[in-house]
């Protein structure tokens, strides 16, 4: 057997396999009857449902031919991890060393993960952004957030 | 005269200083993230979801339609300017507004574009403020087997009218109603699919699946994909003002646009997009010897589709603000920011909150006609903004992403999983998997299944409560309609070759 469209292939195979999950994992929980359904009841269907749409994606991009096999092409791996850390770092990072350093630090790394870096422009980016977030979110909209490390503050 | 009684109650409060400068500094920051290459309405409404959490619920929304709007005419000034349409309801602007600006007219473009969605949007506004009383009294008649049934219509339309393949799209639909169960069960108190997490038992919050896949996924996928070389005309927007022939020729279009717009727009999943690509269609069937043919500049192919997506824009607030069931993901952006601000959406918000419901219809207009004058006049700072190169927007984007997901609930478990779906969005982008009807199907999973468990319980277990039912039963045969229709060979080929030209 080939596979005549990868994506349709892998997309079809992460509907079959979520959908099971949902549904095997709804099982854990009363399912009831149908006069009484229980919390159960609605997920199981669903899971069970979105497994067959699964199955279904899976037989087209076995069967069906489709234009040069519908590759998924290169993944940006870059981009990828970096944006993902960035935004795990600025998790990490704010409730800690608050808003005034964890903005340049996500700005810095998130910078990273573009085609061209210059060390200039990042320190624009940095200043101005922090600058603008604090005036917008701090004082602008008085939203909760650490402004400094805690080890001033 | 109701009507006139209700459109006064709604200018009073949308005329306070407070709610008109919110709506100005929606329309504003929308068609400023609008204009901007890469961020469509939705990722701007979910990037400046924060901005709205100390605010009270009337200026909250106020804000919010104008952040769509501006948002959605920002992407009419990139289709014409650099032939990057904002988002898919410009795709058929750019066609013929980006020719006219390589030949010298972008100027007349822009204006018959702004016109037409002035009108557009004026018409629209009177009708959602006729329409939506009379909605709201059928949806006060409405059971909860209507409504599961309507839910299944509004979730089945948006697939319908999407592009793409249509088994995926509804896969990503129940795949979204099954992120919604992970929740706390309303009716027994029974945590589902926490996996011991106390942030999860609350549910999995709308803005982070929203900015994960819609920010920080289209960031990536952006990032991985070759510069573009992109040509502005920036020196060349001269003689904003269209000529007398250009009026003549544009207001017909206008007129047919606005009346196409307003009806597709009510259409569950209708809305903007659809509009523009009918509007298009009817405009190169209609108009006569266009002095300029049409793929070649014509103003008909801007000023049609230009107001037929402002009118759709406008009325698909119908559904949502009367039914409380959005008819396309920024609809369902709208209906997030309402439950945030503690209010159920669906008819009863009327009744409950006039203010809202009618100040949020008479700010529409206002913020319309506040787009007009931002626009036409400004637009050269506009301009300017085109050629922000994407290494200094990127950051900001994740910046302001990031802050707002944490500010959600002052935690950084929110951060954490907008991390991980970024990753899934980005995957579905890989996969070609639309993400809209993911989000369409977690923010009515909830509503479905209470409703179709409550049915079941009304009719003691027996299903075929929902075809017995004559309402029910009619907004289901109206649903198997669509996909029988969509399948069809002849509008099968027909639909692909229209959304051929988004690509």
């Amino acid at each position: 057997m080939k596979i005549k469209s990868q994506r349709d292939f892998w997309s079809g195979l992460m509907f079959l396999v979520i959908g099971a999950a949902f549904a095997w994992g709804s099982m854990e929980y009363s399912f009831g009857t149908s006069a009484r359904p229980g919390p159960g009841y609605f997920p199981f269907g669903l899971g069970i449902l979105l497994a067959l749409l699964g199955g279904l994606v899976l037989f087209k991009a076995l069967t069906l031919e489709s234009e040069g096999g519908d590759p998924i092409g290169a993944i940006a791996w870059r981009p990828l991890l970096i944006i993902v850390l960035a935004i795990l770092v600025f998790g990490l990072a704010l409730p800690r060393l608050g808003l005034i350093c964890t903005l340049p630090l996500t700005v810095l790394l998130s910078s990273l993960a573009g085609r061209e870096f210059h060390w200039r422009d990042v320190l624009i980016s940095s200043v101005l952004l922090t600058a603008g977030s604090w005036a917008l979110f701090i004082l602008g909209l008085k939203l909760t957030i650490p402004v400094w490390p805690i080890y001033f503050g | 005269m109701d009507l006139l009684n209700n459109l006064a109650l709604g200018f009073q409060t949308a005329l306070t200083l407070q709610n008109l400068a919110y709506a100005f500094f929606g329309t504003v920051l929308g068609t400023l993230i609008g204009v901007l290459p890469g961020l469509g309405p939705v990722a701007t409404i979910a990037m400046l979801l924060p901005s709205i959490y100390t605010l009270d619920a009337t200026p909250a929304l106020i804000m919010l339609a104008g952040i769509y709007y501006g948002a959605q005419y920002g992407g009419s000034t990139t289709a014409i300017l650099i032939n990057v349409p904002g988002e898919s309801s410009s795709v058929v602007t750019a066609i013929d507004g980006y020719q006219m600006a390589r030949r010298g007219r972008a100027g007349a473009a822009l204006a018959a574009a702004g016109l037409g969605s002035f009108f557009a949007g004026c018409v629209g506004t009177v009708i959602i403020a006729a329409f939506a009383p009379p909605l709201t009294e059928l949806a006060f008649k409405f059971g909860s087997a209507e409504y599961f049934s309507l839910m299944v219509l509004g979730l089945v339309g948006a697939v319908v009218l999407a592009s793409g393949s249509l088994v995926k799209a509804i896969a990503m639909i129940v795949l979204g109603l099954l992120l919604g169960q992970v929740n706390t069960d309303v009716i027994t108190g029974t945590a589902r699919f926490s996996f011991d997490i106390p942030e999860l038992t609350d549910g999995i919050g709308f803005v982070v699946i929203a900015m994960g896949v819609f920010g920080f996924g289209e960031i990536i996928a952006n990032l991985g994909q070759p510069e573009e070389h992109r040509e502005v005309f920036t020196k060349e927007v001269k003689g904003l003002w269209p000529t007398r022939e250009d009026f003549k020729d544009a207001w017909p279009s206008v007129l047919r646009g606005t009346a196409l717009g307003s009806i597709l727009g009510v259409l569950p999943g209708g809305g903007a997009l659809l509009a523009s690509f009918a509007s298009y269609t009817l405009e190169k069937k209609v108009a006569r010897n266009p002095r300029v043919p049409f793929g070649k500049g014509a103003i008909q192919g801007v000023a049609g589709p230009e107001s037929a997506n402002n009118a759709g824009a406008q009325t698909s607030f119908i559904p949502m603000l009367t039914l409380g069931i959005p008819p396309n993901p920024v609809m369902a952006l709208m209906v997030g920011a309402m439950t945030i601000k503690g209010i159920q959406p669906g008819p009863q918000v009327m009744t409950s909150n006039p203010e809202l419901f009618w100040g949020l219809i008479a700010s529409m207009w206002l913020g319309n006609l506040m787009l007009i004058v931002l626009n036409l006049p400004l637009i050269g700072i506009w301009i300017k903004l085109l050629t922000v190169p994407y290494r200094f927007l990127f950051p900001a984007i994740v910046v302001f992403c990031c802050v707002g997901t944490y500010s959600l609930n002052n935690n950084n478990f929110d951060v954490f999983m907008t991390a991980g779906f970024a990753a899934v969005g980005y995957a579905f982008y890989k996969l070609g998997c639309e993400p809209a009807p993911l989000l369409l199907g977690f923010i009515l999973g909830p509503m479905m299944e209470e409703n179709l468990r409550r049915a079941l319980l009304l009719a003691r277990g027996d299903w075929s409560t929902f075809l017995t039912r004559p309402l029910s039963a009619g907004l289901l045969i109206a649903s198997a309609l669509m996909i029988v229709v969509v399948m069809l060979p002849s509008i099968k080929s027909k639909r692909e070759e229209a959304f051929q030209e988004e690509g």
